[in-house]
């Protein structure tokens, strides 16, 4: 038996386990259900507005774009808040007392938020079919590629919430931050509106990150070709996508392995007591 | 770091047949010197205690054992390995008792340990099965637990999953950090006897530190006291008494009167007392220095 591979297969039994036991977790699911429906009314409101100068429903170019934002969304805040939680919890410390643990554990973390990124797209999907059956004529070849663009997004971004989030200690500040930031990138990223209507230089920092990229992506996946007109450049441009994309899943599998194996190999049963110390005066 | 300053000369010399050998074992916070040179060997199958003031480095040693740390210095071998260097199959052999908090909360006891123990399957050896995950839960206690979620127990059930944790994959060493802080009495008890069934029954080395004496005492086959950053009192319990005073206290009364006697010879002593008043004498009671005298005394030593 090898054992790493052995180590892979119990990672994905964990992220298994895992997403079975948030589905029965109230505060989770309901966390879900209230942060779709948010999404859900956005796009019940914009279902009328047309996108100026077609007949194309402004909820329709919306919603992909929110695909594309939740792709990111769920890479970057979810594996960052997840490290600094289950570094102060001692999930991570367990990991590293067993045979092949860390593998174990890295995978299985993958393995949840993969699932977790893709339930909550899939109810969104759902929702914007029925409000808006226009997205239907993209048909199973669009759907595929959604699925594919989400799966490229989570390489891209998951490696690099997992080095920030263990570059930090208190969950909550990381949590803050990174929010933060993630919500000025989405708002400068043509999200929820069309990018053109942000400032050039603005318009130049987003496409340097892959939120604008998994938007672009996720909207040439869902909308007819005569949409991209709008886009800049008039064009889906794909293979400045493919090129922006790629570049993010190497910069973060070069650097997640040695940052997390650090962090890992640093990692101590007093370390964590003195998170917890300061965890329980944050709380006290 | 350690191969550098490993001793030389004479590491052919070292006994094969301990499960851990610590020789010259330092270890430094910048300028804080935690470990100054300290040398121990546990030998295969036995219960150690490590004992010391808050701050005299027990932690720091069972976490460089553990190949948590790296040492600043000196020779460590657990199982023959250096822990740093412990590979996946050495770290197979090894059992760790971690102080959790609330990691895991959302599984099921007997999930959690039946996905835990699963990592051993690769380095399964026919001599030491891992344990049958319901007869690890019965052993720990947590029957009862055994389908409920790991965050409705109670601070004492969390403490034996996490014994039950570092034993499921049936260790050669077992490392212990204050396993009973926060244990009721009867918990700590049940704690002693899975103990003493890990020793006997698997003949697993282990290393616990503690603060409670009466707990060394019970469950060490011998003790070690870490005072300073070195090792200053290595013996059985009985040992380390007789280096701080052979004496024990005879006290008695006679006639309404109280009396307390030192003396090597305590049966001589009482049998004299009774030869000579018989009868006269009452509240006869004979102590020994215990543990407890014995820590407090040779850590005033240290002090000195």
């Amino acid at each position: 038996m090898n054992a790493a591979l052995h180590a892979v297969k119990l990672g994905l039994a964990r992220g298994w386990i895992e997403f079975k036991n948030s589905l029965t977790n109230p505060q989770d699911v309901s966390f879900t259900i209230i942060s779709t429906a948010a999404f859900v009314v956005v796009i019940y409101f914009q279902r009328d507005a047309t996108v100026p100068g077609t007949t194309f429903t402004l909820a329709g170019v919306t919603l992909p774009s929110m695909l594309g934002m939740l792709a990111a969304f769920n890479g970057l805040i979810g594996a960052m808040s997840m490290i600094t939680v289950e570094r102060e919890d001692g999930t991570l410390l367990r990991a590293k007392a067993l045979p092949q643990g860390m593998l174990g554990y890295m995978v299985g973390r993958i393995a949840l938020l993969t699932l977790q990124a893709l339930g909550s797209m899939v109810i969104l999907l759902a929702a914007g079919l029925l409000l808006l059956p226009d997205l239907a004529q993209a048909g199973l070849g669009g759907l595929l590629l959604v699925l594919a663009i989400t799966l490229i997004g989570l390489v891209a971004t998951l490696p690099l919430g997992a080095v920030v989030g263990s570059l930090f200690n208190n969950p909550q500040a990381v949590t803050g931050l990174s929010m933060l930031v993630v919500g000025g990138l989405v708002a400068i990223s043509g999200i929820f509106y069309p990018i053109s209507a942000v400032a050039g230089w603005l318009q130049a920092i987003a496409q340097a990150f892959p939120v604008y990229w998994l938007g672009l992506g996720m909207r040439a996946a869902l909308l007819p070709d005569s949409m991209a007109a709008a886009e800049i450049g008039g064009s889906w441009r794909p293979i400045e996508t493919i090129l922006v994309l790629s570049a993010w899943v190497v910069a973060g599998l070069l650097l997640a392995p040695p940052i997390l194996r650090r962090m890992a190999r640093r990692e101590s049963g007093s370390l964590m007591e003195a998170r917890r110390e300061r965890a329980m005066q944050r709380v006290g | 770091m350690g191969a550098v300053s490993e001793l030389e000369g004479d590491l052919d010399q070292v006994n094969t047949d301990a499960a851990i050998e610590v020789r010259d074992l330092r270890m430094a916070y910048g300028p804080k010197r935690v470990l100054q040179g300290v040398d121990f060997t546990v030998g295969a199958g036995e219960v150690i205690a490590l004992l010391g003031p808050n701050g005299a480095g027990k932690t720091t040693t069972i976490e460089i054992l553990e190949g948590f740390r790296a040492p600043s210095g000196g020779h460590v071998r657990v199982l023959g390995t250096e822990p740093i260097r412990g590979d996946e199959r050495w770290r197979a052999r090894l059992g760790v008792v971690l102080q959790s908090w609330r990691d895991h909360g959302r599984w099921r006891v007997h999930q959690l340990l039946h996905h835990l123990s699963r990592y051993y399957e690769p380095y399964a050896n026919p001599a030491r099965r891992p344990f049958d995950i319901a007869e690890l839960i019965d052993a720990v206690g947590l029957t009862e637990q055994a389908g409920q979620r790991i965050n409705r127990l109670s601070g004492g059930q969390r403490r034996r999953l996490d014994v039950a944790i570092g034993i499921v994959g049936r260790p050669e060493v077992l490392f212990l950090d204050e396993p009973t802080a926060g244990f009721d009495p009867q918990a700590r008890r049940d704690f002693h006897d899975l103990v003493h069934r890990l020793s006997d029954l698997d003949d697993t080395t282990i290393l616990l530190t503690t603060h409670d004496l009466d707990e060394a005492e019970k469950l060490a086959d011998r003790i070690l006291i870490l005072s300073g950053g070195r090792i200053v009192a290595d013996g059985s319990p009985d040992q380390l008494s007789r280096q701080i005073s052979r004496d024990a206290q005879v006290r008695w009364s006679r006639g309404g009167e109280h009396f307390v006697h030192a003396t090597e010879d305590a049966t001589g002593f009482v049998r004299g007392l009774f030869e000579q008043y018989g009868t006269e004498i009452g509240d006869l009671e004979v102590r020994r220095a215990t543990l407890e005298d014995t820590y407090m005394a040779i850590l005033k030593r240290e002090e000195a």
